[in-house]
């Protein structure tokens, strides 16, 4: 008691010992290879920022008109929406299409990406098997969504079978990614308890690595389900595969209908919002039971 | 009693995965998508992807093409983001509760980015193209205004989560506004923000291929075009070419994340 | 002496029914230290944060140094708060910067909005944030990020934060709450020397009864929001424990703390 352990340990290789007399400058911030790095980074996105602007061709538009007429047209969209090629109901219809396609996504993904995420797991799996999966993962993770499904789209046809298998892809990517995260991060104490036990491999991610980050699971997979509605979105725009999507490429790019495209928005809108809401309650519920 | 929690706890499982199933029947039947088709078609399209997706000699001349795309591409990537960001933190601090300026501020700024956060980008780029055409600014600020969104709820949390504390401290011992925000949260929520500056680069680049699908420009218009005019060779270059480039970026973004966390 | 610091009627509520402090009087003399005990949530915390307005207070006095603190505009505010130094359970440093850094931090209150920001401070107050390294035994981590320290050390670096804002008064919210006994016993013992050497009148939080009985020169018990005790540690009975944390545990603690008073 009462021995100054912190004094003790002073660490003998700081060679920035200070002379109060000293009538040199004093150094306030040291050297550290992580500022340096922050800097450089930031140094180096303005940088390439500027080159862009520099680098744009402005020949065919003018960026004073453009941001005035498009504060215009977001005036004409949000504050005049009117329904023309479709009705409230067929709207409504169309959103709950592009919904399914995200909880259909979602479900095979988190389905797949389960299994595959106890493999990907370092602590739950061998050295090997665990870099192989994640570096396949990032692959398949690099590709963009809307390029998977239009090469499912060659094989399947333009359609939700396309869309859906093509979304699952990339959303496996991520789940593994998110899930194994999670299973690294469980307690080894855990597990060596339930080995020492003699409990069997299944029997260890059964009684212990799912219940003990069930949170993890339910709150990425809630995330992904956010983000694949606004995929689903993108890819009944882009790449054919139905719902509200769809019917926003066609006021926009085929009617060029501006009212239209501002209900569209509206119905997305409140969904996305909804759904940012549930997610952020499903969060804070879960860190408050955890 | 232990048997009660057992027995309710079977029921909430079961209840669960009747609503899931439920739930997926019901999608299933909403977007006629067609199980049997989804499973025959997994096969149906490796061997596709073997015969027919890969580059042969013809896609390699049209690289240099295609890297002058993916170049555009990858500079409006990262311009969006890095403009995007400063706003974004401008309007986190207005937004965040340790350093907001006044609720009613917070609950603006907070709104301003929730509704940019939740317009796709896809949706912002068919915005977008009634007012800058087929042009790579319609790109950009398809991809600033969903940067923008995004970054800002990310700062936010950021900024509550790392600088609460020693702003807190800072406001005890009587600094200014400017002081604290540049002596304490930018310093200690810099680690973060750049890492998740880099994470949305990395999305920016992906999105960026529906983006130029959409609005034709960058590489996304490259692939769709090679795409529809049936030249999978040369489109199977493009998706590698996008492949390494957003591999290079993480392998980058994940050494300046080792380096500063 | 004269007195410091005093508070008159003060009361605090959170929404309408959660009362954190009521009708609470007491003074601070000049140069004193006085310890602040309860249990948890009793309403410390809100009552050491009142003093400087880290948190509102709904009503009443708070008259440091002769100024009415509760009445004060935002700029007169931060002036005064440049007086009184605080210092915090968890620290609170920044921890990516260097302990001199921090240190410094406290001069930011009487630096123009530039230089603060830009963190422009004068060879002098440097030369102070050095000297008051020194007496705390910190001259060895002066280039040392925070997170690399001990708990104590940073604690450390908390004390030389609010030291070097030549405060008049220190606040002390729980400072020993995470630290370990040796750690803790190094805190306590800074704290006192400050009180007792510089003359700077020091306030501090603690839930251990033993802590303050040892280093107090008076003792203000805190229960539901209202003072229940008011005087120096000889006149601290197993009763008025008990009054202030609640029946056995009275028995309990003071016992407990007799054998570590002694």
């Amino acid at each position: 008691m009462g021995v100054d352990q912190s004094v003790k340990t002073v660490s003998a290789d700081s060679i920035n010992s200070f002379h109060l007399n000293e009538k040199k400058r004093i150094k306030v911030k040291p050297f550290n290879k992580a500022s340096l790095i922050i800097q450089l980074t930031i140094i180096s996105l303005v940088l390439v920022t500027i080159y862009t602007f520099i680098s744009f061709d402005y020949s065919d538009i003018n960026l004073f008109e453009g941001i005035i007429s498009t504060f215009q047209n977001v005036k004409i969209m949000f504050l005049e929406p009117h329904f023309k090629h479709f009705s409230f109901v067929t709207a409504l219809y169309q959103v709950m299409i592009t919904l399914g396609l995200a909880f259909l996504t979602t479900l095979f993904g988190a389905l797949i990406a389960l299994f595959l995420g106890f493999f990907a797991a370092r602590n739950l799996s061998s050295k090997p098997v665990s870099a192989a999966i994640k570096g396949f993962v990032a692959v398949i993770r690099s590709v963009p969504t809307v390029l998977w499904v239009l090469i499912f789209a060659v094989a399947a046809g333009l359609g939700s079978v396309a869309a859906v298998i093509g979304m699952t892809f990339h959303t496996v990517g991520y789940l593994i990614k998110a899930y194994s995260e999670s299973f690294e991060e469980l307690d080894e104490g855990v597990i060596e308890a339930l080995k020492a036990s003699g409990a069997n491999w299944w029997q260890i991610i059964f009684q212990a690595v799912i219940p003990s980050s069930m949170t993890y699971i339910i709150s990425w997979t809630f995330l992904r389900f956010e983000v694949n509605f606004a995929v689903a979105v993108a890819m009944g725009a882009a790449a054919g595969a139905g719902g509200i999507g769809f019917d926003m490429f066609m006021a926009s790019g085929f009617y060029f209908d501006l009212r239209e495209v501002g209900v569209i928005t509206y119905f997305v809108l409140a969904f996305a919002i909804a759904l940012e809401l549930i997610a952020t309650k499903v969060k804070t519920n879960l860190k408050t039971s955890a | 009693m232990q048997a009660d929690v057992f027995v309710k706890k079977r029921w909430n499982s079961f209840i669960f995965l009747l609503i899931l199933l439920v739930v997926t029947f019901v999608s299933i039947v909403i977007t006629e998508f067609n199980m049997a088709k989804g499973l025959a078609s997994l096969p149906k399209a490796l061997q596709w992807g073997f015969t027919n997706f890969y580059p042969d000699e013809m896609a390699l001349t049209k690289l240099p093409d295609i890297l002058n795309k993916l170049r555009e591409t990858v500079l409006i990537s990262v311009a969006a983001t890095t403009v995007g960001a400063i706003f974004a933190f401008l309007f986190a601090l207005f937004g965040s509760r340790t350093t907001k300026v006044n609720g009613v501020l917070s609950k603006v700024s907070r709104g301003i980015a929730t509704i940019f956060r939740n317009i796709d980008i896809s949706a912002w780029s068919m915005i977008l193209l009634f007012s800058f055409g087929q042009s790579a600014l319609t790109g950009y600020f398809a991809l600033f205004f969903g940067s923008f969104g995004f970054l800002t709820r990310a700062f936010i949390e950021t900024i509550d989560e790392v600088s609460s504390s020693s702003v807190e401290a800072l406001q005890a011992t009587g600094a200014g506004y400017f002081s604290i925000i540049f002596q304490s949260v930018i310093p200690s929520g810099i680690p973060q923000m750049i890492s998740w500056i880099l994470f949305m680069i990395e999305t920016n680049i992906r999105s960026a291929t529906l983006v130029g699908i959409l609005t034709g420009t960058g590489i996304g218009f490259a692939f769709d075009l090679y795409y529809k005019s049936l030249n999978y060779h040369t489109a199977s270059l493009v998706v590698i070419v996008i492949v390494i480039t957003i591999l290079t970026i993480e392998y980058i973004s994940n050494y300046v994340r080792r380096v500063i966390l | 002496m004269t007195t410091l610091l005093q508070l008159n009627h003060v009361s605090k509520h959170y929404g309408n029914d959660t009362k954190a402090l009521s009708d609470v009087n007491f003074s601070v003399k000049e140069g004193e230290f006085v310890s602040i005990i309860g249990p948890s949530g009793a309403g410390k915390s809100t009552l050491l944060r009142c003093i400087n307005r880290m948190v509102d207070a709904n009503s009443g006095e708070i008259i440091f140094d002769n100024v009415d603190i509760a009445g004060l505009g935002k700029k007169d505010l931060k002036k005064a708060r440049t007086k009184i130094g605080m210092i915090f359970q968890h620290y609170n440093l920044v921890n990516r910067l260097s302990v001199i850094e921090n240190v410094l931090h406290g001069r930011l209150g009487f630096k123009s909005t530039l230089a603060g920001a830009l963190g422009l401070y004068t060879e002098e107050e440097k030369r102070q944030a050095l000297q008051i390294l020194g007496v705390l035994g910190l001259q060895e981590q002066i280039y040392k990020r925070s997170d690399q320290l001990s708990g104590g050390q940073k604690q450390r670096v908390g004390i030389a934060r609010a030291l070097i804002q030549n405060p008049k008064m220190l606040l002390c919210d729980e400072p020993i709450a995470s630290l370990d006994p040796n750690a803790s016993k190094i805190i306590m013992d800074h704290l006192k020397n400050i009180s007792a050497s510089m003359g700077i009148t020091v306030l501090v939080n603690l839930h251990q009864v033993e802590v303050a009985l040892k280093y107090s020169d008076r003792i203000i018990g805190v229960n539901k929001g209202s003072l229940i005790f008011d005087g120096p540690p000889n006149e601290i009975t197993a009763e008025i424990i008990e009054a202030i944390y609640g029946s056995e545990a009275g028995d309990l603690m003071f016992d407990l703390g007799g054998q570590y008073a002694g």
